[in-house]
């Protein structure tokens, strides 16, 4: 038996596997399909109908998403089948659907915030009638309450169940459902509770039509009116793919950008919904602390008391950088601070126990994200993916639901939307786990994986729990030369980056705890704003940053920058997959590019940069034609090539492995950055799951 | 059929099976494996359901969806797609009546009538909480349209009067009968069996009777039947199961003994004089039209075996063999005693001739 299958599609011979659909196998022969309820990262429904075809001597129409090629049998002579797509017949048959779907739908295209994006309003051009038959009265629909993301308008729903199907699958939290039957049925929550999946955003995008919307961008613009540019997302550590839509100065709204190595076709709703945040609470001037309290200043004063804060001694100075730093930045400053002598430097505000052997594999996510796809078990330690990277774990309920993922968990027990075995909470399961039962299951798996989160690292014993952890790796036969089976989940999008850059501890410097602690005359804070600032002391704070946050009120000196949506900065997720973002707005008032602070600073404290332009300063970081550093390609992850890095032991460090249970790193999902906290649509769904929250404690 | 929605007021805020539920579901559980318990969500609705006053609250229902470990949307789906499951209260009596296509060509549309006269609205239940009711599509007793569901049984055959009649006897607690509420069993025909008469057919010995464990039992049935929801044991409903309990198959020919005191019901009225002869001393009650072979077992059990009995009865001796046999108002109707008055004088009537021609089977015995 052969695997593929012949098929005569439009005339044109085409051979596919035979697992493929029919409108797969038209889609490879060039044909286009329309279609409603289909889409290709979930089930099949086969309910809209609309994507029929003509097979030649079948008694009707087809519906081709359901129709295996596998289940097809070739003309009587044994030619290959004869499938049509086009023509009287499938056109016929395609309007009688098409008339069906807009017998109950409203003609209000002109109010609907789909429109001029609709599926139906495309497909209705092609196939709909000039008018309505139907004398009778539509029906309408109540709308229902999703929350505070997702608006509803369900008379214009057509009972694709897309959101239904992504509720259950993708997001694995089964809020959604179609209800009631025939004529009366209905989508919605269950007694219109909100949704709790932070991924609920996507169903914004899966609805053909518009029946389920963006609540926030509701009515603010029209698609063909924005500008669109491709982006990078950095509100959390994978670096999704994102598209922002801007209309004058303003960001209207973020969507997804398929990016099949990274976020798939999803998207976080921080991702999606930060983008109101980028307008509040930014900081669009220098500010200066005169008799207590924060002033208005120009750049030129500014600069000038930075001059002042910077001559103390250097060993007097600390500089941390914070989650959102951008490669450029980071750069920038650590060769401004180095000039000075500036040792105290670190990019790790929690604290994190990596990067300071300079062994770049010990701290990037080796087997990927789409890795755990081929991988068979997943030892999670010390993270909570649902929270620190939500589109990945998506990914690895969508391995463990349609793969053979086993997943084990040390760490808090949490809901991760898939089943997996709760080893222990803290460093003693870590120490034992070759006692586990789990362990044997990583040990027989053909490509075992092992992913430490900053819940472990931020710890006195951070480094051991990461020798620990890599000697876990390395005994089940994680690190081989085709699989890199270690890695570490970063929840910040800037923390690859500023490593890769060195943004660590010079010689005898001091790292972040003791920066903050007191000792010095001068901290600087690239957006640092989630740290405990409160036993600085007398220290002079320079904070760099784009939003007023915690960093910002606790300064003397304020420099406004621009934030990711505003400039051209290179970002690192946590593959080590570097990236860059792009300007889709100007910066706010005098904000500037990071890198451009620093370099100015530079010239002021009479140490100057040796770069001028954004560019020139990425081909410093890029290094000499033809040599190979890890900015000197775009978009790719190393994955299994640093496999060799990871046979090497790690010291276990000056603190042996504790006990103590690793706690949680992001204890509100909603409000991880200054952007997100300055969003009033993340106060929102933050106020609503803490409210969630205490309803479900005090049962 | 309007949107279905839960009654969150009504419901509660809590629910908990009966604990002579659970047998029940543990039943029903077992049927489907451990990783497929899902698929026993729509018995255990059922089940919350009467353990829940005939209809299914939100609290009933996420009871069920944490029982089986399913998200309550996918539970509420279900319980919204099937009309089966009431979303609303109802009445101690609730009326599904059938307005599907035969049973409204047969006069629904009056029942209707009488449900909104005597009740008022669909789905609305009465101040006394006693009565409710709902149209309902085809419930597959077409051939004795028009007819109406109470809680678990059917009334089948209605006019105006007789389902007025059946009303105001639910109102009122009085005892009501399911079936046809004319003179025919079953789907037979008016007036009595004329095929399928053959006693063997109806002795039990071609069937076994079952109990499912889901069988309505813990509502109160229209016409206050047992706890396992079978009608009155003797109701003309039921001739297969009456006789299968009631009469042994060899039974017509052994001489029974005296009328065993479990026979006889307390019921109104008084008790005709009761003897027991030998079988082949016994008149054949058969000659009496109204009176079959199960009849005539029934009334054999009762010690009734002669005409000259029969024609002595008085009216109270009437009201408690009915009541005995459970078929109000059919001896008077068939005229069973001026029948019984002229056999046992040795006259015949018209339809004893006909049975002692042989042209009426269901008067025909076990030997024939």
């Amino acid at each position: 038996m052969s695997d593929t299958f012949k098929l005569k599609i439009d005339g044109k011979e085409i051979e596919v596997p035979k697992h493929y659909t029919l409108m797969q196998a038209c889609e490879e022969a060039g044909a286009e399909i329309p279609r409603f309820c289909y889409h290709e990262r979930l089930s099949v429904a086969g309910n809209c109908r609309m994507c029929l075809v003509e097979w030649e001597g079948a008694p009707k129409p087809i519906a081709s998403c359901a129709q295996t090629v596998g289940d097809m049998r070739p003309n009587r002579d044994g030619s290959a089948p004869n499938i049509r797509t086009k023509g009287d017949y499938v056109q016929k048959a395609r309007n009688g659907v098409m008339e069906f779907l807009l017998i109950n739908h409203p003609l209000d295209c002109p109010i609907c915030d789909q429109a001029g994006e609709c599926d139906l309003q495309d497909q209705a051009v092609a196939y709909g009638r000039g008018g309505s038959r139907f004398a009778e009265n539509k029906r309408a629909v109540e709308d229902k309450n999703m929350g505070p993301l997702v608006k509803t308008i369900m008379t214009r729903c057509i009972q694709c169940t897309r959101c239904v199907r992504f509720a259950a699958e993708v997001a694995g939290v089964e809020e959604i459902g179609m209800i009631s039957r025939g004529e009366n049925a209905e989508i919605t929550t269950y007694l219109e509770k909100s949704l709790t999946s932070e991924l609920s955003g996507n169903v914004i995008d899966l609805c053909p039509v518009g029946a389920l919307t963006s609540k926030p961008y509701a009515f603010n613009a029209r698609p063909w009116e924005l500008r669109k540019t491709n982006s990078i997302d950095v509100m959390d550590a994978m670096g999704a793919g994102i598209r922002v839509d801007a209309k004058g100065a303003g960001v209207m709204r973020i969507l997804p950008v398929t990016n099949e190595e990274v976020n798939e076709e999803w998207l976080s709703d921080k991702s999606r919904f930060i983008w109101d945040g980028l307008a509040r609470q930014r900081l669009d001037q220098p500010f200066v602390r005169t008799d207590g309290k924060l002033m208005p200043a120009t750049w030129g004063e500014a600069f000038a008391a930075v001059k002042t804060a910077l001559s103390k001694p250097a060993e007097k100075i600390g500089v941390v950088a914070g989650d959102l730093i951008e490669v450029e930045q980071a750069k920038a400053a650590l060769d401004l601070f180095r000039s000075l002598g500036v040792q105290n430097t670190d990019c790790r505000p929690a604290g994190a126990a990596y990067g300071t052997d300079g062994v770049r594999e010990r701290y990037i996510l080796n087997p990927t994200l789409m890795g755990v796809e081929e991988a068979d078990a997943l030892l999670l330690i010390g993270t909570n993916p649902r929270v620190e990277a939500a589109v990945w774990n998506a990914r690895i309920r969508k391995s463990w639901l349609w793969g053979d993922l086993k997943v084990g968990l040390i760490g808090e027990a949490v809901d991760l939307t898939y089943k997996y075995d709760h080893l222990g909470t803290g460093g003693d399961t870590l120490a034992n786990i070759a006692s586990s039962d789990f362990y044997d299951v990583l040990k027989n798996a053909k490509r075992p994986m092992v992913v430490v989160g900053e819940g472990a690292l931020c710890r006195a014993d951070g480094q051991a729990v990461l020798a620990a952890a890599l000697k876990v790796a390395q005994d089940v036969g994680a690190v081989a030369d085709d699989w890199a089976g270690f890695g570490v989940l970063h929840n910040a999008a800037g923390r690859v980056g500023a490593l890769d850059v060195g943004f660590l501890p010079g010689e005898n410097g001091k790292a972040t705890a003791d920066i903050l602690g007191g000792t010095m005359e001068t901290i600087v804070l690239l957006g640092v704003d989630e740290m405990d600032l409160s036993r600085t002391g007398g220290a002079t704070v320079i904070y760099v940053g784009s939003h007023g946050d915690a960093g910002a009120a606790h300064a003397d000196i304020v420099l406004p920058c621009a934030t990711y949506t505003e400039m051209d900065a290179t970002y690192v997720n946590t593959e080590g997959r570097v990236q860059m973002t792009t300007r889709a707005v100007q910066p706010k008032g005098e904000a500037r590019e990071g890198w451009a602070i620093f370099r100015a600073i530079s010239g002021v404290v009479g140490k100057t940069l040796p770069y001028d332009t954004a560019a020139a300063l990425r081909s410093l970081l890029q290094g000499p034609e033809g040599e190979s550093t890890v900015f000197s390609g775009l978009g790719f992850a190393p994955g299994a090539s640093g496999a060799a890095a990871l046979k090497a032991a790690i010291p276990a460090g000056p603190v042996s492995l504790q006990s103590s249970r690793f706690t949680k790193v992001i204890d509100d999902f909603y409000l991880t950055n200054p952007i997100a906290r300055a969003s009033k649509t993340m106060a929102e769904c933050s106020a609503l799951t803490t409210a969630l929250d205490t309803a479900v404690a005090a049962e | 059929m309007a949107l279905r929605r839960f009654d969150i007021e009504a419901g509660g805020d809590s629910f908990s099976f009966k604990s002579e539920t659970e047998e029940k579901i543990a039943f029903w559980r077992a049927k489907y494996p451990a990783d497929r318990q899902r698929s026993a969500v729509i018995p255990m609705l059922w089940l919350a359901q009467k353990d829940n006053n005939g209809w299914l609250s939100e609290p009933a229902m996420r009871e069920v969806a944490d029982r089986l470990e399913i998200p309550y949307i996918r539970v509420y789906e279900v319980a919204t797609f099937y009309t089966m499951f009431r979303l609303q209260p109802v009445g101690k009596f609730h009326i599904q009546l059938c307005g599907t296509t035969p049973c409204m060509l047969r006069g629904a549309e009056k029942l209707r009538d009488v449900c909104i006269e005597e009740i008022g609205p669909g789905m609305f239940v009465t101040d006394d909480k006693r009565l409710s009711w709902e149209e309902v599509e085809c419930l597959g007793a077409c051939v004795n349209a028009p007819m109406a569901q109470i809680n678990d049984d059917y009334f089948e055959d209605l006019t105006p009067e007789s389902f007025r009649n059946i009303i105001a006897k639910l109102k009122n607690g009085a005892e009501v009968h399911p079936g046809p509420q004319i003179d025919r069993i079953n789907s037979g025909p008016e007036g009595g069996t004329t095929v399928l008469t053959e006693p063997h057919l109806f002795d039990g010995s071609r069937s076994t009777a079952s109990v499912l464990p889901n069988l309505p039992g813990s509502l109160p049935t229209a016409d206050g039947g047992g706890a396992k929801g079978l009608p009155a044991q003797a109701a003309p409903t039921n001739t297969k199961r009456e006789t299968t309990e009631a009469t042994p198959a060899t039974k017509t020919t052994l001489l029974p003994k005296a009328p065993p005191a479990e026979a006889a019901r307390d019921v109104p009225g008084e008790r005709p004089e009761a003897v027991n002869i030998p079988v082949e001393n016994r008149d054949d009650l058969k000659r009496i039209k109204g009176i079959g072979p199960s009849n005539e077992d029934a009334l054999n059990a009762l010690g009734i075996c002669t005409f000259r009995q029969i024609a002595e009865w008085t009216p109270a001796n009437i009201d408690w063999v009915e009541g005995n046999l459970s078929f109000p108002g059919r001896i008077e109707r068939e005229q069973w005693v001026s029948q019984a008055k002229d056999l046992a004088a040795g006259r015949e009537t018209d339809f004893s001739r006909r049975v002692d021609a042989g042209e009426v089977p269901s008067s025909q015995d076990d030997e024939d």
